[in-house]
């Protein structure tokens, strides 16, 4: 840095752009990798009496796991965001950690015997996935070098993202929704998260190119600004899109998901609060038409409004009552690591309500400390989204902040009875390994964007037989 | 672009605050009825992650905990004799929750009281294991016994007192259940609750505490004391103003005696010895509705009984004239629990005196300090002592010379008084009836025994007067003799 300004010292514009933040970065990433072992080791305490045998290798593991990403941002990217990384990681981290405590659970372990299957600790595919997601993260880091690349696959996205949402219609649907593509042998996913991240791509491409026939063109009635006719085309095909995926895949979350962020990213390209109306209209108007004849939709909501009321009837009620009262059981502090019960919850303890768990053995503090995190990676994204110099730029991390924010939302306000229950899983933490994979690469691309914004411009090759210029101040 | 994407920060703002605010809801407004809400497993769990404490009887648990290292619970209730004490201990299930001591004492029991906090906070530093606190018992094992023997497979229900102080001694009900095959949380047991809820028998009813009957003649004893007290007759050998043929009043039917008895103008002692209908049932027509009723509030009817285990109340209703004169000779609307009767007989015994009925003697923390004793109280005085001993004399009469005579006991010193009855229900007394026989043994250190016996008869069950001391005396009488020996 010294060597370069003091060439560079009469150039007009500074290249002396904010400080990296890289050691920042490092630092955090260090408690990052310590609180999830010393939950680790908690755990281990609360549940056998001694330190759990895996925890050398564990705290290895993810401690290189975030070393090789923390090199690779340092390298390729190098004015990141510092607060990204080492926020997924100490999600990604405790998530490991609750996965492993409801591992050892032998009720969880009975109900899949009863149930005919066999119980699989998931923490090791858990730890796995991860290291795949950094190994994508990493990727992404060092191979797009620009996120503007992205732009020229606008339509190509959009077609793959097509294509990821209606495979999952021709595999066999599991827990009553059919989100899941299975490739017999090898396990299957989830391709729901990865075509969130295409289809924002696309969405950024396409509104970047027609914001000005969606914002201006457009016709003024009581006071708003309504859009022509023609100009509604995509926003209904959205729509329409997610309502299919709504019918056919009986996936709330996702469509709702969709459109959400859909609707945000039009808000935020044409700048028109009347998108936003619309949005919620058809939104609304989508939830209830369908929830009127969906009978999986139907016991859902039926579950939200009256949780206790259909104990022993329902499935669907019985599990968001043993997750409220995993909430409650908590009380301020929590129970501590390893000694709830949180996996009386059954089914999907470890993914979709991973939340109870937290909830119950850390407590209120917890369960807000959790959210504060999701809301301070969301806030790093849409800071992002501000300080991104190209249009592109800004409405893809927004897009991508705002589908996580409202992700955590949904999954979360589901688990906690403040909405309906969607079938999602809770950011990094939850078990699956779609879902992790697709969140590395999402803020290794938000990183990506972060590292363009913060970079300084690039000095421009000094020639020896140039005159110096110099700016004259009036 | 930075206006809308400020104000979508804003909205993220506001989703992250619902659910902040959703979090401090649950957790913190309702986190303690979440914790102890019906469906919550937790409470259970907790129940039974230690041993809990003891329901005990003359010194002896009757109640215990098994180590089972389930994946749910580290423990379960197991119980001695389960059958012959269920009425008394109640149940404790890992999945049906409990019943009666169990319930009402689960906090001693799982330690978790107020009162044990010292124990508790001492275990905590010392590093031992939470303990539950005993429960020690009125109940005096061999008169349970001979109730719950005496009983054998007919269903009915025997309650003992201790008339100079209130304490249940036997508490027998049949049929009955064994707790220990409800106490755990598998597939058997809950096929055996299924059989238990569908079972026309109702093993799991408390009929001594929780099962009313019509009293039949034993509700005599109250019509005389009623008589008695408003000075109707003051003597039990006075003659009493009775046709021969007694029709009820502001009606055509005659009310009539069992079998062929001389019952005209005969005295209530003579009355009581031979079951005379007439005579009672115009003098409860002569006092009157009211009299009546108050006479029998006064020996606890038409009011629970916390004993602490809720007994059912008994009714003496309000009756217009023609009832009234039946409800004088328990054939009416009046109902009574074998507890209900006991109290009546409790009361003669000890000249007047009703105690209260309780069956929990004492509460001991688990470091054996006694925490909690029950002090007799008296509930009130349903007759004064010059009239319960005149009763006194005319029941003995009946055990001597009468229709009680099954009731009798050779021991020198000890004397029985007792009353039979035979109660008829149903439409036209369609149903079986039920057997009765009310008494109390006296030695000369007053009365240390009060019991009453009811069996519900089948069809072979002879209908008349006799069916009580039959069946339900010889019950009595060796209830009586369990308490007169282990008295001594």
């Amino acid at each position: 840095m010294s060597a370069m300004s003091s060439t560079t010292t009469t150039t007009t514009i500074s290249t002396v752009g904010l400080p990296s933040r890289r050691n920042t970065e490092l630092a955090l990433l260090a408690f990052a990798v310590l609180i999830p072992c010393f939950a680790y080791a908690n755990v281990g305490l609360a549940l056998n009496g001694e330190m759990p045998s895996g925890m050398l290798g564990y705290g290895i593991g993810l401690g290189l796991l975030a070393g090789v990403g923390h090199i690779v941002v340092r390298k390729f990217a190098k004015y990141a965001d510092p607060l990204l990384l080492p926020l997924a990681t100490l999600l990604n981290g405790l998530g490991l950690v609750l996965i492993w405590r409801l591992d050892q659970s032998e009720r969880l372990a009975n109900l899949a015997k009863n149930q005919g299957f066999k119980f699989v600790a998931s923490a090791p595919n858990q730890l796995l996935f991860s290291a795949i997601g950094i190994g994508l993260f990493c990727a992404v880091v060092v191979f797009l070098k620009d996120h503007r690349i992205l732009q020229r696959y606008t339509y190509i996205s959009m077609a793959l993202a097509l294509i990821l949402l209606i495979a999952p219609m021709f595999f066999p649907a599991k827990f009553g929704a059919r989100i899941w593509i299975t490739i017999p042998g090898l396990g299957s996913i989830q391709p729901g998260e990865f075509a969130k991240i295409i289809l924002a791509v696309f969405f950024a491409g396409y509104l970047m190119v027609k914001r000005d026939a969606l914002a201006l063109a457009s016709r003024r009635f009581m006071g708003i600004y309504l859009p022509r006719g023609r100009d509604l085309g995509p926003i209904l095909a959205v729509w329409a899109f997610s309502i299919l995926i709504l019918v056919f895949e009986t996936d709330l979350g996702t469509s709702l998901l969709f459109f959400g962020m859909f609707v945000v990213m039009l808000y935020v390209a044409t700048e028109r609060t009347s998108w936003i109306a619309f949005g919620l209209l058809m939104s609304a108007a989508g939830a209830v038409g369908v929830a009127s004849f969906e009978h999986h939709v139907q016991a859902r909501v039926d579950a939200w409004l009256d949780p206790f009321g259909g104990w022993g009837k329902s499935a669907a009620s019985e599990q968001i009552s043993q997750a409220l009262m995993a909430f409650g059981s908590g009380g301020v502090f929590g129970s501590g690591w390893g000694q709830g019960y949180s996996d009386l919850i059954g089914f999907a303890a470890n993914s979709d309500f991973i939340l109870g768990t937290v909830g119950e053995e850390l407590g209120l503090a917890g369960t807000m400390g959790i959210l504060m995190i999701y809301a301070v990676i969301v806030e790093r994204g849409v800071r992002t989204s501000l300080a991104a110099r190209d249009p592109f730029g800004k409405l893809l991390a927004c897009g991508l902040s705002a589908a996580f924010g409202i992700q955590v939302f949904v999954v979360a306000g589901g688990v906690m009875g403040l909405i309906p229950l969607t079938g999602m899983t809770m950011p990094f933490m939850a078990a699956g390994g779609s879902s992790v994979i697709a969140n590395w690469a999402l803020v290794a691309i938000l990183i990506k964007i972060s590292d363009t914004a913060r970079r300084p411009a690039p000095a421009p090759a000094p020639t020896t037989d140039a005159e110096m210029t110099q700016v004259v101040r009036p | 672009m930075n206006k809308p994407v400020r104000r979508i920060a804003i909205f993220c703002g506001l989703l992250t605050l619902a659910l902040l605010l959703r979090s401090n809801w649950l957790q913190f407004v309702q986190a303690d009825s979440l914790k102890t809400n019906k469906h919550n497993h937790r409470v259970a769990i907790a129940r039974y992650s230690h041993p809990r404490g003891d329901i005990i009887v003359d010194g002896k648990a009757v109640t215990g905990s098994l180590e089972v290292n389930g994946i749910d619970y580290k423990y379960r209730r197991s119980y001695t004799n389960g059958e012959m004490w269920a009425p008394v201990t109640g149940y404790s299930s890992q999945v049906f929750d409990g019943s009666q001591l169990e319930k009402l004492y689960d906090k001693i029991l799982t330690g978790d009281d107020d009162k044990l906090f010292f124990n508790r906070t001492v275990d905590m530093f010392t590093g031992k294991a939470q303990k539950g606190g005993d429960i020690i018992t009125t109940l005096n094992s061999k008169a349970q016994e001979a109730a719950f023997k005496g009983l054998g497979d007919k269903r009915g229900a025997v309650a003992a007192l201790d008339p100079r102080t209130g304490k249940i001694l036997a508490l027998a009900s049949t049929p009955s259940y064994d707790p220990s095959k409800i106490a755990g949380g598998g597939k058997s047991e809950e096929a055996n609750w299924t059989t238990l809820e569908k079972d026309k028998n109702q093993p799991m009813l408390n009929r001594a505490l929780r099962a009313t009957y019509p009293p039949g003649s034993t509700f005599k004893v109250v019509t005389a004391a009623a008589a008695l007290e408003n000075g109707l007759y003051t003597d039990p050998d006075q003659r009493t103003q009775t046709p021969a043929k007694y029709v009820l009043p502001d009606s055509v039917t005659p009310l009539q005696n069992e079998g062929n008895i001389q019952c005209e103008n005969v005295s209530m002692r003579e009355a009581l010895r031979i079951s005379c209908n007439t005579v009672f049932g115009k003098i409860s027509a002569d006092l009157g509705n009211a009299k009546m009723k108050k006479q029998a509030e006064k020996f606890g009817f038409n009011n629970e009984v916390l004993t602490p285990v809720r007994a059912e109340k008994s009714v003496y209703p309000k009756d217009n004239r023609p009832q009234n004169a039946m409800d004088g000779i328990g054939q009416a609307s009046n109902r009574a629990t074998p507890l209900q009767m006991a109290m009546v007989v409790s009361a003669i015994a000890n000249n007047g005196k009703l105690m209260e009925p309780y069956m929990v003697d004492k509460v001991r923390a688990p470091n054996l300090n006694i925490i909690e004793t029950h002090q007799p109280k008296q509930m009130g005085q349903p007759l004064s002592a010059a009239n319960a001993q005149k009763i006194q004399s005319m029941m003995e009469t009946v055990v001597k010379e009468g229709t009680g005579k099954n009731g009798q006991i050779d021991t020198p010193g000890v004397t029985v008084g007792g009353k039979t009855g035979t109660a008829q229900h149903g439409v036209d007394n369609s149903g079986n009836p039920y057997a009765w026989f009310i008494s109390y043994a006296k030695t000369d250190n007053g009365s240390p025994v009060a019991v009453a016996v009811v069996i519900e008869g089948d069809n072979e069950t002879a209908r008349d007067d006799i069916a009580g001391g039959a069946l339900a005396a010889p019950i009595a009488k060796n209830v009586m003799e369990a308490v007169l020996s282990t008295s001594k």
